[in-house]
């Protein structure tokens, strides 16, 4: 099966106007020694068998969890309309907005988007989106670099630490010194980035809240950082800007953040959306795409790709980024998201989670042995630390229902017995209880 | 049209919440929380839907039009397909189960489809092992940049260039420079290639790679492949296969048995992925034997026992590039794809593909001058240099025919090529759609010489007419202010 509409007598008369009596003279290029030593691919299928094999994979996933897992990664709900509208034809099959007057509909989207970013994370710009959250963030990190002219980043342990392994990965082959900032009780304390920071370094990355759920307020420390001509990068969810003090209320230069959060399936880690704001004097050091707003010849509002002169089809070599697209649909999915959810709704959703995560942890820390750490403020996910190794409530949890949460000891040393705990919109009341009620089973029994 | 919010209403509502079952916390301190309200569109969800709506339609679209843009393979996106990627099994799956005990066993659809692709992708392009993570072409670039740069740290080799041809995407160079190194470009000789001699000069004992697109970006297919690749392993450089143009030689030769070391895919390209207005793609990249140690991690492998499994310890591994598996409704897609066509399937694609554009070459070389008139593979490149004798530009001639109903083809690019006219059909299309778009491009360049002006006042069908670039770029209006 394909989608090949030519019938043979087509294929022969196309070939007699190209003056070729067979396909294989197309081909006279590849030299026959060339040809494949394999090329061992199965039959192809009908559009029904492939469907129905792989509904046989989905359905060997398990989808009936209760969900208490996050670590930058949440479920949320998803309106339908989202799906709805992201499922029309006239915006997943085009490309890249290169001939704006007929892309308007991709670039008016697009414009939204970085209006939705910028007005969520309190910044200026943001671009039209990169890979995802953790990506976005090395991005950002090279453009301070860029912007700054210097060679030390400091990052904190409260970044997520898949966040910080890319980082490492992308910058094995670079004259950069990254110092991490240990934490003390689930935070980076003042005076271990105060004790790192001099003239040298080029930035700080912060994420608020943290890996551990916790908030905080960083206004101090980006404070100090200006005074020594640095510059400030936060990663952020955007979901908790409904209520938590914004990145450019604190003072931030760059922003980052996965954007799953908004409006996007899960879906086994992809795709997912990278976005990055920063402040009107940097935008033409930003990564990626962007789109602007313009008049047309009669003077009427249009929109196109700007400042391509920052990208690789434009500056190769000298481009601030190798990256050639963007999260296009990601970003629309993201921005259709938010204007259904509209100004008082992100705010009463932020809120919703706070107060069903703060009524879980009220209920799990009734469990005997069990402490809820409360060091720190948290927005939707915690820290509870267990009377044994946190890995070992993982498969009797699972096996009762439950994707419990993340057992920390795999990404931090000396917290086996810590796990991390989430509460989305989507948990009820019941739910809570009932997971609260199974742990303890489950540590108990 | 006006934006999403200035169709505000205070106080209008989109979307009822669940109502909150437990009781009211007592509130983050105030130091801690935002001042005031992000300012986001105030509208019900009929606003939104309308809203949207109209948006699309002032898109072009395979679905709607015939969209030859050149180097983008703009193929039919099967609509089955996302009706793979929207099954709950896959769509619901939380990323980092597979990374809790005993979650593995819950993912193991999703890590054979995974694990099978990966098997698929290496028997496609001939390498011994791939990883599906990087998330783009470019991306994948960047990773093998990245791999070239661990083979060499391995063996205590110090290098610092990269060779790339003149003709290649800014990707190339843009990757390269990333990943640490500097870029030796290499000029195009009269034949469309990059110049052997001139290859044979620059390389030397510091050269780390080379990265060829093949075929390139003139649509030609390079008969001294093995050639440059054998040169190359003569000096322990790697050679890179930038797979934008695999689509085009699908069963005919596969990348690993003539030469090359390391290959991405855009799976958004060769497999039918929807390319979704400029993404998400996904580019899987395949090594050969004895660079997979250095593969990303996670991998995922098969166990002994049948199931699969993610494994994080591999001691040589450049490490972690993406946050996960890469996009992984996009590698549904192109999963389901490849199990559809089968092998002779895709053989057919790639041959109609070289067909249709040959077909079009043919069709328009009385009317537009052909830079290398030979034939060409799955994209044809003109120039509008006979135009321009009037004052027609390429960008005029891409505007003209969207007033026809075609999306225009790659213009400008490659940069080799003056006013570049790169037109890549695509297999799915019918003879009578490149009989149409061939008559209107025949009928343009009729115009041009008659009336260049009404040519250079296109589009005049569209919802605007030809946007100011420059008042874009100089008095920057990047969003939306309250």
């Amino acid at each position: 099966m394909n989608y090949i509409p030519h019938t043979p007598q087509e294929t022969k008369e196309m070939l007699n106007s190209i003056g070729l009596n067979s396909i294989d003279q197309l081909f006279k290029d590849i030299p026959a020694g060339y040809r494949p030593k394999s090329f061992n691919l199965p039959e192809g299928r009908s559009e029904f068998e492939v469907y129905d094999y792989l509904k046989r994979m989905a359905n060997k996933n398990a989808i009936g969890l209760v969900n208490f897992l996050g670590c930058g990664f949440y479920d949320h709900n998803i309106p339908a309309v989202v799906s709805h509208l992201v499922g029309r034809a006239e915006f997943y099959t085009s490309y890249t907005p290169y001939q704006p007057e007929c892309s308007q509909g991709t670039l008016q989207a697009i414009y939204e988007y970085q209006s939705g970013i910028s007005l969520l994370t309190g910044m200026d710009v943001a671009n039209a989106s990169l890979y995802d959250g953790g990506t976005a963030l090395y991005e950002a990190a090279m453009m301070a670099l860029r912007i700054t002219n210097r060679n030390k980043i400091l990052i904190s342990g409260g970044v997520n630490p898949i966040y910080r392994k890319i980082m490492y990965t992308y910058t094995s082959n670079l004259a950069i010194d990254f110092v991490e900032i240990p934490l003390e009780h689930g935070q980076s304390t003042r005076e271990e980035i105060f004790r790192h920071l001099d003239d040298k370094t080029a930035a700080i990355i912060l994420q608020n809240p943290n890996f551990f759920g916790a908030i905080d307020d960083h206004s101090d420390i980006i404070e100090a950082v200006h005074r020594l001509g640095a510059l400030a990068i936060e990663s952020v969810y955007p979901i908790s800007l409904g209520i938590l003090k914004t990145p450019g209320e604190m003072g931030a230069d760059i922003v980052t953040g996965e954007g799953q959060s908004l409006g996007l399936p899960l879906s086994f880690g992809g795709s997912y959306l990278g976005f990055l704001a920063t402040r009107q004097e940097y935008v033409r050091k930003m990564p990626g795409r962007i789109v602007g707003q313009t008049v047309d010849r009669q003077g009427r509002k249009a929109f196109v790709l700007t400042l391509q002169a920052r990208e690789q089809h434009i500056r190769r070599e000298k481009a601030t980024s190798n990256i050639c697209s963007n999260e296009s649909l990601c970003a629309l999915r993201a921005i259709i998201y938010l204007s259904i959810l509209g100004k008082q709704g992100l705010k009463d959703l932020a809120r919703l989670n706070f107060d069903k995560a703060e009524f879980a942890k009220s209920r799990i820390d009734q469990i005997k042995g069990v402490e809820v750490k409360r060091s720190s403020p948290t927005f939707n996910e915690f820290t509870v630390c267990l009377p044994k190794d946190a890995r070992e409530i993982i498969a009797p949890m699972i096996e009762r229902g439950f994707s419990p949460g993340l057992s920390l000891g795999k990404y931090y040393k000396d917290m086996e017995n810590y796990l991390l705990v989430c509460v989305t919109e989507k948990r009820t009341k019941e739910e809570i209880v009932r997971y609260a009620e199974n742990l303890e089973v489950v540590l108990w029994s | 049209m006006e934006l999403i919010f200035e169709r505000s209403v205070k106080g209008r509502k989109g979307l009822r919440l669940p109502k909150c079952d437990v009781p009211s916390a007592k509130d983050i301190p105030a130091r801690y929380k935002r001042k005031g309200i992000a300012d986001l569109p105030e509208v019900s969800e009929l606003d939104v839907v309308r809203h949207f709506t109209r948006l699309s339609r002032m898109n072009f679209s395979i679905d709607t039009h015939f969209y030859p843009l050149g180097s983008c393979t703009m193929k039919y996106n099967p609509k089955f397909m996302e009706d793979i990627a929207k099954l709950p099994g896959f769509s619901q799956l939380h990323p980092l189960l597979p990374q809790l005990l005993l979650g593995g066993m819950l993912t193991q659809g999703a890590l054979e489809v995974l694990y099978n692709l990966e098997r698929l992708l290496a028997e496609l392009t001939g390498m011994h092992e791939v990883t599906t993570e990087p998330m783009a072409g470019a991306h994948g670039e960047l990773t093998g940049m990245m791999l070239v740069a661990a083979y060499h740290r391995d063996r205590g080799n110090q290098k610092r260039y990269i060779i790339i041809p003149d003709s290649s995407h800014g990707t190339n160079p843009a990757s390269a420079t990333i990943a640490g190194y500097q870029t030796i470009s290499i000029p195009t000789d009269k034949n469309g290639v990059m110049d052997f001699n001139q290859y044979k000069n620059k390389l030397n004992s510091e050269v780390a790679a080379v990265m060829l697109t093949c075929p390139n970006t003139v649509g030609i297919f390079n008969s001294q492949i093995r050639q440059i690749c054998s040169l190359a392993h003569q000096n322990d450089a790697l050679v890179y296969y930038d797979g934008a143009n695999l689509n085009a030689i699908l069963g005919k030769v596969r990348p690993g048995d003539i030469g090359f070391d390391i290959v991405h895919l855009n799976l958004h390209k060769t497999f039918a992925t929807p390319h979704g207005g400029g993404g998400p793609g996904s580019g899987p990249v395949g090594v050969r034997k004895d660079l997979a140690r250095f593969l990303p991690v996670p991998k995922v492998v098969k166990r002994s026992d049948g199931t699969y499994a993610l494994e994080e310890n591999w001691p040589e591994s450049i490490g972690r590039i993406a946050s996960f598996y890469g996009n992984f409704d996009v590698l549904l897609k192109a999963y389901a794809y490849i199990l559809l066509l089968g092998k002779d399937g895709l053989i057919e694609a790639s041959e109609k593909a070289v067909l249709n554009a040959n077909y079009i070459m043919a069709g328009l070389k009385k009317y537009y001058h052909l830079p290398y008139d030979r034939i060409c593979m799955h994209e044809c490149v003109f120039s509008a240099a006979k135009q321009l004798e009037k004052g027609v530009h390429a960008l005029d001639i891409a505007k003209a025919l969207i007033d026809k109903g075609f999306h225009p083809p790659t213009i400008y690019f490659p940069l080799i090529v003056k006013e570049a006219l790169m037109i890549e059909p695509t297999e799915t299309e019918s003879k009578d759609t490149l009989d149409r778009f061939i008559e209107a491009m025949k009928e343009i360049a009729e115009l041009s010489q008659t009336n260049p002006q009404a040519v250079k006042d296109t589009p005049l069908t569209t919802p605007v007419s030809r946007p100011d670039e420059t008042k874009a770029g100089r008095e920057l209006n990047l969003r939306w202010n309250p």
